[in-house]
């Protein structure tokens, strides 16, 4: 089986946000929330570098382990999902999550903010695959249709790589051989404990 | 054989004497400084330690990993920081001890209280009553203790659901049940908390005046915690005992009631939008002291309960004066006094 990974090659990341675009307009994000980011480090000074981070759909998935409903579950593919019909909107999620991946679309006067929105790797969601309820609340389900994360199928450098764990660190590995250094699996050692 | 030594020229003895001291010196000069050598040794070996560790590559991932900032375009909390290490401690503690501890600090005070009750029964009124009462609390005091004391068991019971609901409620609601009462705790627990704590402060302004501790207190504690673990003991007592003063007053409504608050209004986001660090600090301390105050509170509705004739000062306003004499002496001696 599968086990669905991102990396984000910080060595080829260009910032130019094509990612968070695409993701945006694949799933029609609700206003105010981005399922991706690219958060550049250094920047304009000599050693910039970017990162474009989501949801890293986490081995023991710290959003999981803190929701009051439990409503996380984690697909064969190892993509860590939610139900949005039991979401309370309660934020435990957002605290737990090392790499602030889950986003609410609105945030009341009484710390209330309607049902958490993440990355769901265009995996939907508990509801029937491609349904219309399935798009309106979770987006695409390109993994039902047989294809890849868009944000990774758009990345112009490649620099982000979404797929299969092995195949990803293989193609990876190459790079790096290629190029020289030494390898820079970003945030694996957070999300994958590996 | 050893002409050498048996010369006895005063020239040959000197000689001799000039040698045994520049060794001498020689030896105690090396005897102190060739172990400093170590110093030159590591000092050298640190200079080059220092220039290996600064592989840029590795501190600059190493400083990401500790949660350093960046830029990023997407707006919102905390958007720029790439990983934030706080929240698989907070996980560790609110999942750990805060959800594991507290439930057995909860058994143990309910299995304590029960334990007093086999032990003591209900405290009695002593002797006849003569139908006679007196005042104990005029009707803003019985409504402000209603309304708070209502509203602490709705935010008990939808707070404890937040956090204890997965493990208790789902198995029995499901799913889908738990999610719709957890939805409903969440938004009566964040409406009515603000208005708690103005029952809070309303409490305090009634009641201040009759919780300053006195030299009696002291007494009241030494004589049997007040005769609730001897019998027979009714130590003097002001309009409130030493352990109502104590528990109830000042370490309740006072402190926890201070901590729970602001940690609350915190929560509700009404003190500005919080890091997030803050928050899983802040929701640790709330739950911690809310389930101090729940412990505290058993307490406190247990003695209501099980001391004949106190409950009906709460609600009727009126105690009887055998009731008064026996358990608040001194403040019936005021009340008669008018
Ligand atoms: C004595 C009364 C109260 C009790 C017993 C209580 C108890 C609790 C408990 C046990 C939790 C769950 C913590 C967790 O799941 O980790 C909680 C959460 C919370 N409490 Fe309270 N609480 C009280 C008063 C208040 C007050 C006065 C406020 C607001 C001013 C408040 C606001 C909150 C909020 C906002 C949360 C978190 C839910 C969220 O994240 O939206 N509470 N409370
Ligand atoms: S990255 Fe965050 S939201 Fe995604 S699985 Fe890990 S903890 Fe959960
Ligand atoms: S916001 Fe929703 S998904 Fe996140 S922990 Fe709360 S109930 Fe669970």
């Amino acid at each position: 089986m599968a086990r669905m990974k991102f990396l984000c090659d910080a060595e080829r990341c260009i910032e130019c946000n094509a990612c968070v675009t695409a993701c945006k307009n694949e799933h029609e994000v609700p206003w105010g929330v981005n399922r991706r980011r690219v958060v550049v480090l250094n920047d304009g000074v000599p050693g910039e570098k970017s990162i474009s981070v989501a949801c890293m759909h986490c081995t023991d998935a710290p959003c999981a382990a803190v929701c009051p409903v439990d409503c996380f579950y984690t697909t064969d593919d190892g993509i860590v999902l939610h139900d949005k019909d039991l979401c309370i909107g309660c934020g435990y999620c957002f605290y737990a999550c090392p790499f602030g991946a889950p986003q609410y679309p609105q945030q009341s006067a009484f710390g209330v903010r309607g049902k958490m929105d993440k990355c769901t790797f265009c995996a939907g969601g508990p509801t029937a695959d491609n349904s219309d309820a399935e798009y309106a609340k979770y987006g695409r389900n390109r993994i039902a249709e047989g294809k890849l994360p868009l944000c990774a199928e758009m990345c112009s450098t490649k620099a982000l790589l979404a797929g299969d764990g092995d195949l990803v660190a293989d193609i990876y590995r190459q790079r790096v051989i290629r190029r020289g250094g030494r390898p820079q699996t970003w945030g694996w050692e957070t999300a994958y404990q590996s | 054989m050893c002409g050498f030594i048996k010369d006895k020229t005063p020239k040959a003895v000197a000689r001799r004497k000039r040698i045994v001291l520049t060794s001498f010196a020689i030896l105690l000069a090396s005897v102190v400084l060739l172990p400093l050598g170590g110093y030159l040794y590591s000092g050298l070996s640190a200079q080059a330690a220092a220039e290996e560790q600064t592989n840029p590559r590795a501190n600059y991932w190493r400083a990401v990993r500790q949660g350093n900032t960046g830029y990023t375009a997407v707006m919102g909390q905390e958007t720029n920081t790439l990983i934030q290490n706080g929240g698989q401690n907070w996980r560790q503690w609110r999942n750990g001890p805060v959800a594991n501890i507290s439930p057995w600090f909860l058994a143990l005070v309910l299995l304590s209280l029960g334990l007093l009750f086999l032990l003591r029964g209900t405290m009695k009124i002593e002797g006849t009553l003569s139908g006679r009462t007196v005042t104990r609390y005029n009707v803003a005091e019985r409504v402000i203790h209603w309304y708070v004391a209502i509203l602490f068991i709705i935010l008990t019971i939808t707070g404890l659901s937040l956090l204890f609901g997965r493990a208790v409620l789902i198995p029995i609601l499901g799913y889908s049940g738990f999610s719709d009462w957890a939805n409903f705790s969440i938004l009566l627990h964040n409406y009515l908390g603000p208005f708690f704590t103005v029952g809070v402060v309303l409490a305090v302004i009634a009641w201040i005046k009759d919780n300053i501790p006195t030299a009696t207190d002291w007494q009241w504690f030494k004589e049997g915690v007040g005769g609730i673990l001897a019998k027979g003991k009714h130590p003097h007592a002001e309009r409130f005992n030493a352990g109502e003063k104590v528990f109830v007053f000042w370490l309740g409504l006072i402190v926890l009631g201070a901590i729970v608050s602001i940690t609350g209004f915190m929560l509700i986001g009404w003190i500005g939008e919080q890091m997030r660090a803050t928050m899983q600090l802040v929701n640790v301390i709330h739950a911690v002291a809310s389930i101090v105050w729940i412990g505290i509170i058993c307490g406190h509705i247990y003695l209501g309960l099980a001391t004949e004739g106190a409950l009906q000062g709460m609600t009727r306003g009126q105690v009887s004066e055998e009731w008064a004499k026996q358990h608040h002496d001194l403040w019936y001696k005021q009340a008669k006094k008018g």
